[in-house]
């Protein structure tokens, strides 16, 4: 920008794309998170990474000394580990995502009121959504290359496809975190908050994290396959065993939607909070 | 004033939520350089205006500019233009006193270079200086107010809106405060000012628009209301809560005007020292008494029969 102007700048964007609701600075947003982040929150972050360390530990180590070998659909056969572990880097990906855009969110929204401090320069709610999100997504990246770095040494990863793990779990983060801050900015009180614990408990256990759909009647399974969590986890088992088909774009395209509506709820929600 | 250019004209206004009215077909003007306060209770209408002139709020009818713009069309310019102090603090908790002020100037867009010793100036401004490395949490109601102030200034706006700037602080800090919009007023930033405190919107404001109910009542300086809607002194009676309405018929006659109050009689006259010996010479002798210049409270109370602060 060659100007210095905050009326010139915001002249500048007549005509643009979405001009009313979008400045096109949405990386301001990130700018703000990292000067946040760097003032506090430092072993709240950390523990997102050891989460998924700890469970693949306990549960791949542990629980998967008893289990011994896992077979796949297509003959192969895995330990356990190697099977649990694509589960919870899902898992995490989704968590991380979870946190920042519904309670940190409902914070910023409701308590310190910073959304409506932001909507009140020349930035819109597009920006605030999507450098809310982009920041959960970095989020996510981050989780995933950590939790990569642990898993891939560790012999866990088998396939060349599974660099593409942790592009998917930003993916899966996207997805998560769009619709967390659409639905949390649709909440007034901290009590509607905990249907997002009561809807997330659940789906991280039956999922199919530590062991295959199959277990279930098909209509089950059949319910479980429509959700988030289901589609995060086949997305990045496939791509760490090495198992991948044209199929896998199935769960790309759920994410991309999922990503959308998101986006979409979370700038109309803003927009009718504060720009009525 | 009167020849300087219109920066917000409004006409017909009108914004309704459902059935309730919160303003109902209001005009007015603000020129460059003026003062202009918004005086009425809680619930005029004051602070729905406001916010449909910083483009945060749409209006349900009638024509309004801001710099000849409409904020429904040009909503991020008109923001650009303004300066907003809320009503209610919206300082970034989690950032440092300099951190507000730096990602509120990049939030309209503004270079780091260009922020920098506009940080120094406007914290010396704020009387923050010291203050500058400590988080917001921290920090005093007045010296919160006066950050959010310092944070309107960052993008040099044009007009510098304040929405119940005083509310909730103590005497010691709102006195620090009106000195600070004091000196923005002298250097000419226009300034849009709510309040129902009448001592403020004297000191603060040129221009007043009494409003209730999301109308206008009157317009003009504090020193015009008072001269046109009340008289130059009040004598303030008491006899006691039983005897207040009792005496009232006897003490109309003797006044231009008076108000009687749950607690005590307002007289309305241009020499309170000389009603006040009339009234000894009638036999009648109040608890207490007290002489004292009209005020814009007189004024609220002859234009709508109830008192600013309740």
């Amino acid at each position: 920008m060659i100007t210095d102007n905050a009326v010139l700048i915001a002249q500048s964007r007549r005509g643009r794309f979405a001009e009313s609701r979008y400045s096109g600075r949405a990386h301001i947003l990130l700018e703000r998170s990292l000067i946040a982040f760097r003032n506090s929150a430092w072993l709240a972050v950390l523990s997102g990474f050891f989460e998924p360390v700890l469970y693949l530990l306990s549960f791949g180590y542990g629980l998967g000394h008893l289990i011994g070998k896992i077979p796949l659909q297509n003959g192969h056969v895995v330990s356990y580990a190697m099977y649990i572990a694509p589960g919870l880097l899902a898992t995490s990906a989704m968590n991380g995502a979870i946190y920042d855009s519904t309670w940190n969110v409902f914070f910023k929204l409701k308590h310190d009121r910073i959304y409506q401090g932001m909507l009140q320069t020349s930035l819109g709610p597009l920006d605030v959504a999507l450098g809310e999100i982009g920041w959960s997504l970095l989020r996510g990246f981050s989780y995933a290359v950590g939790f990569m770095c642990v898993v891939v040494p560790a012999g866990l990863i088998t396939s060349w496809w599974g660099i593409l793990a942790v592009p998917a779990a930003v993916l899966i983060a996207f997805g998560f975190a769009s619709v967390g801050m659409g639905i949390t900015s649709c909440f007034s009180t901290f009590q509607q908050m905990d249907y997002i614990n009561i809807a997330m408990l659940p789906m991280f256990l039956f999922s199919g994290s530590f062991y295959p759909l199959t277990v279930y009647p098909g209509y089950l399974q059949g319910i479980l396959k429509s959700l988030p969590l289901w589609q995060a986890i086949a997305m990045v088992r496939d791509l760490t065993l090495g198992i991948v088909t044209w199929g896998i774009l199935w769960h790309v395209l759920y994410f991309v939607v999922m990503a959308s509506v998101g986006v979409t709820i979370t700038t109309q929600r803003l927009t009718k909070l504060f720009l009525r | 004033m009167a020849n300087q250019e219109v920066l917000i004209e409004a006409k017909q206004l009108v914004k309704r939520y459902g059935d309730f009215t919160a303003v109902n077909g209001i005009d007015f003007q603000v020129r460059k350089g003026e003062s202009f306060g918004f005086l009425g209770p809680n619930g005029a209408g004051k602070s729905t205006t406001m916010r449909i002139i910083a483009a945060t709020l749409t209006r349900t009818s009638g024509e309004i500019t801001i710099l000849g713009k409409d904020p429904e069309k040009f909503g991020p310019e008109i923001k650009a233009h303004l300066g907003v102090v809320p009503q209610t603090d919206n300082l970034d908790n989690a950032l440092t006193v300099e951190e507000n002020l730096y990602i509120y100037g990049r939030y309209f867009g503004l270079s780091k270079k260009f922020i920098a010793p506009k940080i120094d100036e406007l914290l010396d401004f704020a009387q923050l200086t010291e203050k500058r490395s400590v988080k917001v949490e921290t920090l005093s109601g007045g010296m919160k107010r006066r950050l959010t102030i310092a944070r309107a200034l960052v993008s040099e706006p044009e007009i510098l809106m304040l929405d119940e700037p005083t509310t909730g602080l103590d005497p010691q800090a709102r006195h620090i405060l009106w000195d600070r919009l004091f000196r923005l007023k002298e250097q000419g930033v226009t300034l849009l000012i709510t309040t129902h405190y009448m001592d403020e919107a004297e000191q603060l404001c040129d221009r007043l628009m009494v409003m209730d109910k999301g109308s206008i009542m009157a317009e003009d300086s504090p020193a015009g209301l008072i001269k046109n809607f009340s008289t130059k002194e009040v004598l303030e009676v008491r006899f006691g809560s039983d005897r207040n309405a009792d005496v009232a018929p006897q003490l109309k006659e003797m006044c231009e005007r008076i108000e009687v109050l749950p607690d005590r009689i307002l007289m309305y006259a241009d020499d309170g020292e000389v009603l006040l010996h009339d009234l000894g010479q009638k036999g009648l002798h109040p608890l207490t008494s007290l002489v004292r210049r009209s005020s814009l409270e007189d004024v609220f109370l002859r234009l709508t029969g109830r008192t600013l602060v309740d």
